[in-house]
């Protein structure tokens, strides 16, 4: 043996240098740790927007000003306690709910091209962001959205609550030549989406995926079989640009958030 | 080190790493080229010429895609299997396991040239390849593993080298990020989505994203830094001891940063400031092992004057402790409020990757092909060249974003005297366009560096061919 080996730090690491199979197996339980004190609690803490299927939301409880707790259904749309009963049928304010069919096509399409490598759909709770945006978001808002887009650059606008401010028809005209509405923009012109139709088998294929989600998933009784099989006729000949409109302008709107009201803690 | 203990001469498995070598070469000059590419697109839109394949969206992740999983892929397992065969005085244990990743490898990026333009993606970033790929991705990752762990066991020496601790740790958490992050159930052969929403796909997604930094951009070329530096110094390690707190810290730390990159959104509030917390606490080991690499030249400073690689390894040492002091500033809470969404993210990010990352690559492949083929250069003056290039190109480039980042996030925040919001957004838009020409032109700049290293060593490559032709005749005759 020579000299070089006499130097170590301490016996255990001398021995760990020394075996393949000590070295392996420390490393493997000392990069695991972080990930599991991180991760696994947002699976089962409140205020994390998992619902653990029977409507409890890992006892989340947001409460008004005069401290009473406000009922989850009023937060997260639940068809059996709402006034509106399917889909078609919800009203901006019901609460969060799934994708219809076509603003599902249209988020499909949103991730086909990327948007969220330019656009956060996630505001934060400063005073500008709430100006120029509108409510800080809430767990509760993307817990249907199987990968999240929340983004994490801004080189366009935040998107979360876009839904209703501006026209289905500023919509159209940005979106194919974004620079002949705002001429500063830097973004690409997306009219090609005038010239695909979406399709119906791959929409209905993406809502059958969403009830089987692990985690989240869209609640048969909102998915009924009766409204999937209605989606097919709901994107039939819809173009990609149709679709990803009608996704734009569902973003945002579902709850009614109340001034003075934390919906974080 | 490991590799002054051989005794006898060992044959070492040595055409896969020159393979790898070249690749990482060639996919620094694409990788690169892309990202100018694509910065030139937000400078000049109308270089999206109207075709869906050429749209930012879709061109961006071929960027990030080419530069971390081609050069940086190809650089880890070059330099993955010349060091553990060199420290180990042994061959691979499988050197047709070895060809089968570089294969393997390779075959998966032409996949993502493919998929990528044509829009087919998984939405998650660094992570947008779809879930058939993915797959491919985990095989030929986990053969890499075997080989690598594998080697490590049957090596000659009695101690595991240093590198070879990076390179392990970096193995086996990609594996658990890549699996735990690509989750998803499949709609179709090229559309899946994940398993995960909002909150927990987000903590998934960062604990992914920067964990990719984290170990393989950094874990794994820390390896490169610790075999490489002393090599070409001709010194051994600064401090031994250094290396294992190093070592074992930034192993157990980094692991917990990724939160760091959800400050403020809807996760619970103590995710983010666990993340900067950690941040914080991981200059330490940070600093200490870039001085561990810089002070490895003592007593042999006077070598940087004529000793150009050395002069990458080093500087990359420079930058190394630039971002990783950077990296933690920006995971402060109030400093993240300012900085997050901005192009001071894009400039921290390129800090890592155009002067860590690529610096200490660009020293290695150079190293590598004098030694793999035997041979002077074919031009030292070049790559000093090239050195001056790539840090003019790099500082332009992180300057550029630097100011674009914090002017950004300065005019977002910014009231007038009547309590209203100063700028529109679009406004903030239209400042940033002289910082975007300067980004692409500093990115420019910096892929002419790339140019002239694979001109440099393709040269070397076939002088070296033809060298060892003439002596082969001389031989015959």
């Amino acid at each position: 043996m020579s000299d070089h080996d006499k130097i170590y730090s301490t016996k255990f690491q001398d021995s760990i240098e020394r075996s393949t199979l000590l070295m392996f197996v420390i490393s493997a339980v000392a990069v695991a740790v972080g990930g599991i004190v991180e991760i696994v609690p947002l699976f089962y803490l409140p205020n994390t927007g998992m619902s653990g299927g029977d409507g409890s939301f890992n006892n989340t409880q947001h409460k008004d000003k005069n401290g009473n707790v406000i009922p989850m259904d009023k937060i997260v749309w639940n068809p059996a306690t709402s006034e509106h009963k399917t889909l078609d049928d919800w009203q901006p304010g019901d609460g969060v709910r799934p994708y219809k069919a076509l603003e599902l096509a249209g988020r499909s399409v949103y991730i086909r091209e990327g948007c969220f490598l330019c656009h956060s759909q996630m505001i934060r709770p400063f005073r500008d962001e709430k100006d120029r945006y509108g409510h800080y978001s809430i767990a509760e808002e993307s817990m249907y959205d199987h990968t999240y887009q929340w983004g994490s650059k801004r080189t366009g606008p935040d998107l979360a609550r876009l839904g209703g401010k501006y026209s289905d028809e500023w919509h159209r005209r940005h979106l194919k030549y974004p620079r002949d509405v705002v001429p500063e923009s830097v973004m690409p012109n997306y009219f090609f989406l005038e010239n695909a139709k979406v399709d119906p088998e791959n929409t209905v294929a993406t809502m059958e995926v969403m009830t089987k989600m692990p985690f989240n998933p869209v609640p048969k009784t909102i998915y009924t079989d009766a409204y999937i099989a209605g989606a097919r006729a709901a994107v039939e000949g819809k173009t990609e640009m149709d679709a990803m409109i009608a996704y734009l302008q569902s973003l945002g709107n579902h709850v009614k958030f109340e001034e003075g009201v934390n919906y974080r803690d | 080190m490991g590799a002054t203990q051989e005794a006898t001469p060992v044959k070492y498995d040595m055409d896969v790493v020159r393979w790898f070598t070249i690749a990482a070469a060639i996919y620094a000059v694409v990788g690169t080229l892309i990202g100018v590419y694509v910065a030139s697109e937000l400078a000049w839109p109308f270089l999206n010429f109207d075709l869906p394949y050429l749209t930012f969206g879709r061109l961006r992740p071929l960027h990030t895609n080419a530069v971390i999983f081609a050069f940086g892929g190809c650089m880890l397992m070059a330099t993955g299997y010349y060091m553990v065969q060199r420290t180990g005085a042994t061959k691979l244990w499988s050197n047709g396991l070895a060809w089968f990743t570089f294969f393997g490898w390779n075959a998966i990026i032409v996949a993502a040239v493919v998929t990528l333009p044509l829009g087919l993606t998984s939405g998650k970033e660094y992570a947008e390849l779809v879930w058939p790929i993915d797959i491919a991705i985990a095989v030929v990752w986990l053969a890499f593993g075997l080989n690598h762990t594998m080697t490590v066991a049957i090596r000659k020496t009695s101690h595991i080298y240093v590198s070879n601790w990076f390179t392990m740790g970096m193995i086996i958490m990609i594996t658990y990020l890549h699996v735990v992050n690509s989750l998803a159930l499949p709609v179709s052969l090229t559309q899946a989505f994940s398993i995960y929403t909002g909150v927990q796909d987000a903590m998934i997604q960062w604990w992914w994203g920067h964990n990719a930094v984290g170990f393989y951009l950094t874990g794994g070329f820390l390896g490169i830094m610790y075999y490489f530096i002393p090599k070409q110094a001709g010194r051994p390690v600064f401090s031994y001891r250094l290396s294992v707190l190093h070592f074992w810290t930034l192993t157990f730390g980094y692991v917990w940063l990724g939160a760091h990159h959800l400050q403020y959104t809807a996760l619970p509030d103590w995710t983010g400031s666990l993340g900067a917390a950690v941040s914080l606490a991981m200059i330490i080991p940070s600093w200490g092992g870039a001085m561990n690499g810089m002070m490895t030249l003592s007593g042999a400073w006077d070598k940087l004057r004529d000793d150009y690689i050395l002069r990458f390894l080093v500087t990359a040492m420079a930058f190394y402790a630039m971002s990783t002091f950077d990296g933690p500033v920006m995971s402060i809470k109030t400093v993240n409020a300012l900085s997050h969404y901005t192009d001071w993210t894009v400039g921290h990010v390129h800090a890592g990757a155009l002067g860590w990352m690529s610096m200490i690559s660009f020293g290695a492949i150079y190293h590598l092909v004098k030694k793999l083929w035997n041979t002077e250069l074919y031009s030292d003056k070049l790559v000093n060249v090239h050195f001056w290039i790539a840090i003019i190109g790099a500082v332009t480039y992180i300057v550029a974003m630097w100011v674009s980042g914090i002017m950004q996030g300065l005019m977002w925040r910014d009231y007038d005297e009547y309590g209203a919001l100063t700028y529109t957004f679009v406004e903030s838009v239209a400042a940033m366009h002289p910082y975007y020409v300067m980004r692409a032109v500093g990115g420019a700049i910096f892929n002419l560096g790339t140019w002239i290293m694979l001109f440099n060593v393709v040269m070397t490559v076939r002088q070296a061919g033809a060298a060892r032709g003439v002596s082969a005749a001389a031989a015959r005759a």
